[in-house]
């Protein structure tokens, strides 16, 4: 499987001989109870697309945040431009020229895009013309954003398109970005990588976090990865293959999903949706229009599409966080639902895991104990006379951590203490092991390393072949081509016809994501695999 | 030398329960200097406020009697402010439970029916929960806002009192006083103890406690209010209703206030006056934070508040100071629990000089 995608920058041959743009050198930080990095080297030259791989908990995340001043290092050297300094705080890694886009964004949700940009800008006489700035940056990175929407009625991926511009406004030497693609389309994705490589053309180096393994094949011309808080490897990803990368990231070989029978299409559908047209009660939401799909128990069905398209609202019209007004619109096991609210349609016979870990499928400041019996008490009767069988719900929080291997210290663990991927796994393990009908997911692996999303969707993989019918709103091709049988496209609240991804390339859904309309291709059909 | 607040990331367990009596040691220190600046001597007058009130064997069951109502308001408010329901009107819905309840009582009078005062709880109950039903109402309907509505209720509540026992209601043998003849044997709280004015209030207030720690601990609708406070999307996609812990935590808070104001009017107080409160309704706000929002802690943090009033009647008669320094120690010690709470989310960082950190770095 060779892979050839665009020419590699090579940068600017002066910059070799230079000083590298940044160094680190034996960085150590512990927190109580865990080495988060331990003597790590990394250096970054002028223009380089330089990866940094490593599963949740590897030590990337702190790593970065000492390069961009959050944090402090008990012990190491950091040269910036040849010069050892101390970075302080943010604002003065952005003094030097380090510009860093979040996974989790720091947005205030009551402003709009323009006002959330001014506030991340130091320097009072930037502010003038920012509109027009905003539109220059968004227009030519291929990041289309409107300056006067209020964040909060923004999409996960529009609202990172605001970290990104924001970071692009202020000229950076040197870029960090954390998972910046999980959101866009292949399209988007190739524009992103012709902007991240003009960049680094200009001589800008970009230091690029993500799990996407073929994405730092494409871009990355070095790769430091880390794992368990040291670098255990420095290489050139374009040499390696994806599946070798992962292993080196996770330490252990990496299984592929294994892939299931064919599925009996002739099953009666355990999920249907039938005409669901519904208003989205927010100013700028998405309207769902007419949406028809139906999944038969033992399939997966991927619905993908680009954030902001109506998946938020198809999700809330599924869960029944949104109700609707025909019953018949949204039918379990042929029993029509759509007025009911998320408790008796769990009792129907679906469970759902919703795109938000933190304060939608999870509350974080309470145990895992608590948090399984919040979506499972109905199904599992963990309700004796009113009171709360606490017992109960411990041993099934139990039984998910032991089944989905979630790294904690056990029940009694408060949601906030685990990192993404393993509060991740607990939800959707906690929704599997209700035993559903039907499973809703939307972004199961959104965030994810490498090891806990191929678990999920192995996970997921097994569900379907016990019957139960999948449904999966996800903006991640890879994972839809990787484990589904059918693909659907969402676009400004309609969705189109679901086919079998056989019959699907990642081109022709990539046009469907942006709005074009299928055509016809006499080309066989290839299979993306990762 | 600065001194700037770090956030912490995570609330901090050991600084939520610290954060209160952190509060009441500054808040006696306090009061001292302010007995000093009046002249007093300032460890007598602490003494006279906070120790003499209890030396008594009548000032002992007192306390009780004034805790009484303070927890049987704050149990139902903390368990509402879980919630994220501000009901700041409990001092309306305890003055509609006082009329309520003690117009059954005056309907009642002289029947010598045994079941006066039992019908009387039940008027007072249902009478707090009326008050607090209109909020909740324009909450849940109009999405308009608790805090405003129930707090201007208040006043119409206090309003209607002295309407109704300086007119309809006055007593006939009452010299023109504003107020209802005291209520009949049948219509008063039976005491607990001979000799003391423990009324059936008190022990009230004990079960309640009881009852909202199960419900806060064990029970499925007190899940749903901590889920709905803490993670209101969460609560929505567990299929938790807003609406309905709206509708529960106005209706519990407000029923339990009004059941404070019949106690109060039927055992200490004897008749329905416009002074049957001083201000219990809105100290139990103090009494719900100071008690970190659990029953137990509210059963402490009423006992504490209830003294402030004891010691400021002592104040008053012994060292000759106002009746405000009662609500001046109130006010200070919310001050206090206030300013300590930040350190729950945030620590104090000293720094010598601008940029270098001295003191107090990791914790």
């Amino acid at each position: 499987m060779t892979e050839e995608t665009g020419a590699p920058s090579a940068p600017p041959p002066a910059a070799r001989a230079e000083a590298p743009l940044l160094q680190l050198a034996g960085i150590v930080k512990s927190f109580p109870g865990c080495l988060a990095n331990d003597r790590v080297d990394l250096s970054i030259r002028r223009g380089e697309i330089h990866a940094l791989l490593g599963e949740n908990g590897a030590g990337k995340s702190t790593l970065v945040k000492i390069i961009y001043g959050v944090l402090r290092p008990d012990a190491g050297e950091i040269r910036w431009q040849g010069k050892p300094i101390q970075i302080a705080n943010p604002a003065f890694a952005r003094k030097l020229g380090i510009g860093m886009v979040f996974q989790h964004f720091s947005l205030f949700e009551a402003l709009t895009v323009a006002e959330n940009i001014a506030l991340g800008i130091n320097d009072p006489a930037q502010r003038k013309d920012l509109r027009q700035r905003i539109a220059a940056v968004s227009e030519s990175y291929g990041l289309p954003l409107d300056a006067d929407r209020a964040v909060h009625d923004l999409s996960v991926g529009e609202r990172q398109r605001i970290e990104i511009v924001r970071c692009l406004l202020q000229d950076p030497q040197l870029l960090i970005m954390d998972e910046p693609t999980s959101v866009l389309t292949p399209q988007e994705v190739e524009r992103l990588f012709g902007t991240l490589r003009r960049l680094s053309q200009e001589g800008r180096a970009i230091l690029y976090i993500s799990h996407k393994l073929e994405e730092i094949r494409a871009l990355c011309e070095r790769a430091t990865i880390m794992r368990l808080g040291r670098v255990v490897a420095e290489c050139d990803p374009r040499r390696e293959s994806a599946r070798r990368l992962a292993e080196l990231m996770i330490g252990t070989e990496l299984k592929a999903p294994s892939h299931r029978k064919s599925t009996d299409s002739g099953m009666a559908p355990r999920l249907a949706v039938r005409n669901l047209s519904l208003r989205s009660d927010q100013q700028f939401g998405t309207d769902l229009k007419e949406v028809n799909l139906s999944v038969a128990g033992g399939e997966i069905l991927g619905i993908g599409g680009v954030a902001g398209n109506g998946q938020t609202e198809l999700m809330a019209a599924l869960s029944g966080e949104t109700v609707v007004d025909r019953p018949d619109a949204i039918q379990i096991d042929g029993k029509p639902v759509g007025r009911l609210g998320p408790g008796p349609r769990r009792t129907s016979g679906a469970t759902f895991v919703p795109e938000e870990r933190n304060g939608h499928g999870a509350v974080r400041d309470m145990t895992l104990a608590e948090n399984a019996f919040l979506s499972a008490y109905r199904r599992l009767g963990f309700v004796r006379n009113g009171l709360i069988s606490a017992g109960d719900a411990g041993r099934f929080a139990g039984k998910v951590i032991h089944s989905f291997d979630v790294r904690t210290t056990g029940p009694l663990a408060e949601a906030r203490s685990l990192s993404g991927g393993n509060l991740q796994k607990f939800i959707v393990g906690r929704e599997i092991l209700q035993a559903p009908g039907v499973l809703v997911v939307s972004q199961p692996t959104w965030g994810v390393d490498a090891g806990a999303a191929a678990s999920i969707h192995q996970a997921l993989l097994d569900l379907a072949d016990a019957g139960t019918a999948v449904l999966i709103i996800s903006q991640d091709l890879d994972e839809i081509f990787s484990i589904c049988d059918r693909i659907a496209v969402i676009y400004q609240g309609r969705l189109s016809q679901a086919r079998p991804v056989g019959a699907a390339t990642p081109e022709e859904i990539g046009l469907l994501m942006g709005g074009a309309q299928p055509e016809a291709t006499s080309e066989p059909s290839h299979v993306h695999q990762a | 030398m600065f001194i700037r607040l770090e956030p912490r990331g995570q609330r901090s367990a050991p600084w939520s329960y610290a954060s209160p009596v952190l509060a009441l040691a500054l808040s006696l220190v306090t009061a001292a200097i302010i007995f000093a600046a009046l002249g007093k001597d300032p460890l007598q007058s602490l003494y006279t406020f906070f120790i003499s009130p209890l030396t008594s064997a009548t000032g002992r069951p007192e306390l009780f009697v004034k805790a009484a109502p303070l927890v049987l308001i704050a149990v139902g408010l903390s368990l509402g402010f879980r919630a994220n329901v501000w009901n700041i009107g409990a001092e309306g819905q305890y003055t509609i439970g006082a009329i309520l309840g003690g117009g059954v009582g005056l309907a009642l009078y002289g029947d010598g029916n045994p079941l006066t005062f039992p019908a009387m709880m039940i008027g007072g109950a249902v009478g707090g929960m009326a008050w607090a039903a209109i909020p909740a109402f324009l909450r849940t309907r109009f999405n308009a806002n608790e805090i405003l509505t129930s707090l201007m209720l208040t006043y119409v509540a206090q309003l209607l009192l002295i309407y109704l026992v300086a007119g309809p209601w006055r007593d006939p043998q009452g010299y023109g006083f504003p107020q209802s003849r005291l209520f009949d044997e049948s219509g008063t709280s039976p005491n607990l103890i001979a000799g003391t004015r423990l009324h059936f209030g008190v022990l009230a207030a004990f079960v309640v406690v009881g009852l909202g720690w199960i419900l806060l601990a064990r029970s499925l609708i007190g899940f749903q209010l901590k889920v709905v406070g803490q993670a209101p999307r969460a609560a929505r996609y567990a299929g938790f209703s807003e609406s309905r812990l709206v509708w529960f935590s106005m209706l519990l808070g407000g029923g339990l206030a009004g059941l404070a104001g019949l106690f109060e009017v039927a055992g200490p107080v004897g008749q329905l006056t416009p002074q049957i409160s001083p201000g219990y309704g809105f100290t139990a706000i103090i009494v719900a934070f100071l008690g970190r929002l659990h029953p137990l802690g509210v059963l402490l943090a009423g006992l504490l508040l209830a003294l402030s009033y004891l010691g400021g009647e002592k104040a008053q008669i012994e060292l000759g100071m106002p009746n405000a320094v009662t609500g001046i120690f109130q006010g200070i010690l919310l001050f206090y629990l206030l300013a300590c709470d930040v350190l729950i989310l945030y620590r104090v960082k000293i720094r010598r000089r601008f940029g270098s950190v001295s003191a107090g770095a990791t914790s």
